[in-house]
């Protein structure tokens, strides 16, 4: 069994990884495409309206070289690929570091971020959605329900500023913004500091994300104490905690993966505002800042490293799956 | 347990309501099932038939404390010689009253055979009368690991029977018990609960199959709209004119063997407030005392609520 098993993930990840590179492509040339085709002119964005016009001619043509403006789309966007290729992902034009620099400086803070959130965010919600879905039709299950629903009503970024305006600016039990204290050498921060400054923004996002999990475990939760196998336990005088216990959250698991994983996107999606709101250093503010100021390299990593995250979450609950469902473990063995 | 008197189970003026509401916030009550009463004798095996609506699965439902929230039931239920109250009833549950169910779906789909027929019990001697119940049904000893997946039909019926079988139970309730099963599959599975009852239990077989019923069964209860309209021993069965009640009448010409005649009408709808027989508006016999009470009464060694019943 351990060998068709191992067989079985060993061929499922190699599949996977082909599909990873197609979609990997994909992103990167409709990143590429939009960003070529994007309104705004990196030169301008760069300098500035008023810088663009003391300009001489001179520097103004070393800048449309060194942002590649003159050079065609496709040509640079096959450069990229050869370079990216090689494992280099070029220059960023805005911060003028190795876009690989950036990208790992940003990445730890964002990650933080988002596996702190969504670590809260699903296991809040799995709790609360087990609650009501259990005692359905009882106040605790009412309160719960109209709670996500206008959690899942609110927009990121309004829930950010009422967050920031109530816990940072009334409160003051939380900073401002940043992922750092303020005019404190970067030697002198602890782990304490970037904790302190992590927990409000991961706190909003985990929300964001919490309310719709919440109420597709509810709902998940409900069909199962439908089920048969629920009131047969209740006639073999099954008391309500082990039925729980050893019937509704082993059968909700499964679901409760698939939205958990799929959750992944939207919570980075989710952080991208959220970080704008807390002026936090992340992918997600970087991102933004490399789509208006036409940092094409920049962009094309940030959305390739995104891509590559999301799907390896949904790989994950994929195997996950496997391991767990016994349906598809024991398949291979029967055949 | 003192065996005082001659019954496993009795069921006396059983009444269910569902209260819901209706249009806006007004809530009502709905009375589905109404004056029925059954009862099941030691060793005896009684068929409760009627049609879907008939209220015979709510009568189950009663017994394992299954009724879904918004329901009342008012009535008498005697187990063994003693009256049950709701808290008596519930620490009988799963034990002594025991559940079999119709299917596979009744199985959590993720969890082993094995300690699903335990109940969860890890313990050395559940697990050995666990075995022993799979050697008396039949079942290879590594069942137990295997999940209801794997399970063929007739593997699930004999899983499900030893699970009722792991608590020692003295009265059975099985659910319709053979739909899917191939015939030979379903007597099998009446041969088993017969088996049961001639050991001095009772069993009290849920089921719409009335011929199957009568291969099996020492006694016949028939429901309709909500209550017992006739309890019959099999033997009367044998034609329509040792029978009771004009329904029962109906169904017997209604078996392939007897015509297969269609009797015209349809089951009156729970809630659509009977009053007197519900059978009244289709039978040809009834006559204006029909809309009153009517009482339950014994003739010829049978129960019947019909006036006209001789």
């Amino acid at each position: 069994m351990a060998t068709t098993g191992l067989r079985g993930i060993a061929g499922y990840l190699l599949k996977s990884l082909t599909r990873l590179i197609l979609v990997l492509a994909a992103v990167s040339v409709i990143s590429f495409v939009l960003v070529s085709e994007s309104p705004i002119d990196p030169v301008k964005a760069y300098v500035g309206e008023v810088g663009l016009a003391n300009m001489n001619q001179e520097t103004y043509a070393k800048l449309e070289a060194y942002f590649g403006t003159n050079v065609s789309p496709a040509k640079r966007y096959l450069n990229w690929v050869g370079d990216f290729a090689r494992g280099d992902m070029g220059q960023s034009l805005l911060y003028r570091q190795p876009v690989s620099t950036v990208i790992k400086e940003k990445f730890g803070n964002t990650m933080a971020l988002m596996l702190l959130a969504w670590v809260l965010s699903g296991v809040g919600a799995f709790v609360l959605g087990l609650t009501a879905g259990v005692f359905q039709g009882s106040w605790l299950d009412r309160i719960i329900k109209n709670y996500s629903l206008v959690l899942a009503s609110a927009p990121t970024f309004w829930l950010a500023l009422v967050a920031l305006m109530v816990f940072s600016v009334w409160l003051k039990i939380f900073p401002i913004g940043f992922s750092v204290p303020l005019g404190v050498s970067s030697s002198e921060v602890t782990i304490w500091d970037s904790l302190y400054h992590l927990i409000l923004p991961a706190l909003t996002l985990s929300l964001a994300g919490n309310a719709s999990i919440t109420l597709h475990t509810r709902e998940k939760v409900i069909d199962i104490m439908g089920e048969d196998y629920i009131l047969y336990a209740r006639s073999r005088g099954q008391k309500l905690w082990p039925m729980v216990k050893g019937h509704v959250i082993r059968n909700v698991t499964l679901p409760a993966i698939t939205l958990q994983f799929a959750s992944i996107s939207e919570i980075f999606g989710g952080s991208v505002l959220v970080e704008q709101v807390f002026s936090f250093p992340g992918l997600g503010q970087a991102a933004v800042r490399a789509g208006i100021g036409g940092d094409a390299p920049l962009l094309l990593g940030i959305a390739i490293i995104s891509a590559a995250i999301v799907f390896g979450g949904n790989v994950a609950a994929n195997i996950l799956y496997g391991l767990i469902d016994p349906k598809i473990r024991r398949r291979g063995r029967d055949a | 347990m003192l065996e005082n008197g001659k019954t496993v189970l009795e069921v006396e003026n059983l009444t269910i309501r569902f209260s819901r509401y209706d249009k806006g916030l007004r809530k009502s009550d709905l009375t589905v099932i109404n004056g029925m009463g059954v009862s099941v004798g030691l060793s005896e095996l009684v068929a409760v038939v009627g049609s879907s609506g008939s209220g015979k699965s709510l009568l189950a439902h009663t017994l394992l404390g299954i009724l879904p929230s918004n329901c009342g039931a008012t009535g008498k239920i005697r187990f063994l010689g003693e009256t049950l109250g709701p808290r008596e009833l519930a620490e009988l549950r799963g034990h002594q009253i025991i559940l079999v169910p119709q299917s596979v779906t009744y199985l959590d789909p993720l969890k082993k055979v094995g300690p699903q027929v335990r109940n969860d019990r890890k313990d050395p001697e559940s697990i050995q009368a666990q075995e022993k119940l799979f050697d008396y049904y039949g079942l290879k000893r590594e069942t137990a690991n295997l999940y209801p997946f794997e399970l063929s039909g007739g593997m699930a019926r004999r899983v499900l029977l030893s699970a009722a079988m792991m608590e020692s139970p003295r009265l059975i309730i099985a659910d319709e018990p053979t739909p899917g099963l191939h015939l030979s599959a379903a007597k099998k599975a009446m041969a088993n609960f017969r088996a049961f009852a001639d050991q001095g239990n009772g069993v009290l077989l849920i089921t719409h199959d009335l011929e199957l019923a009568l291969e099996v069964a020492d006694k016949i209860a028939v429901f309709y709209a909500g209550t017992t309209v006739e309890v019959a021993p099999v033997k009367d069965f044998g034609s329509a004119e040792t029978l009771r009640h004009p329904y029962t009448k109906a169904l017997w010409h209604a078996l392939p063997q007897n015509g297969f005649r269609v009797y015209p009408g349809s089951q009156p709808y729970a809630g659509d407030d009977i009053k007197g027989c519900p059978f009244a508006e289709r039978c040809q016999m009834a006559i204006p005392a029909c809309g009153g009470d009517i009482p339950t009464r014994e003739i010829r060694g049978g129960l019947t609520r019909c006036l006209q019943a001789v």
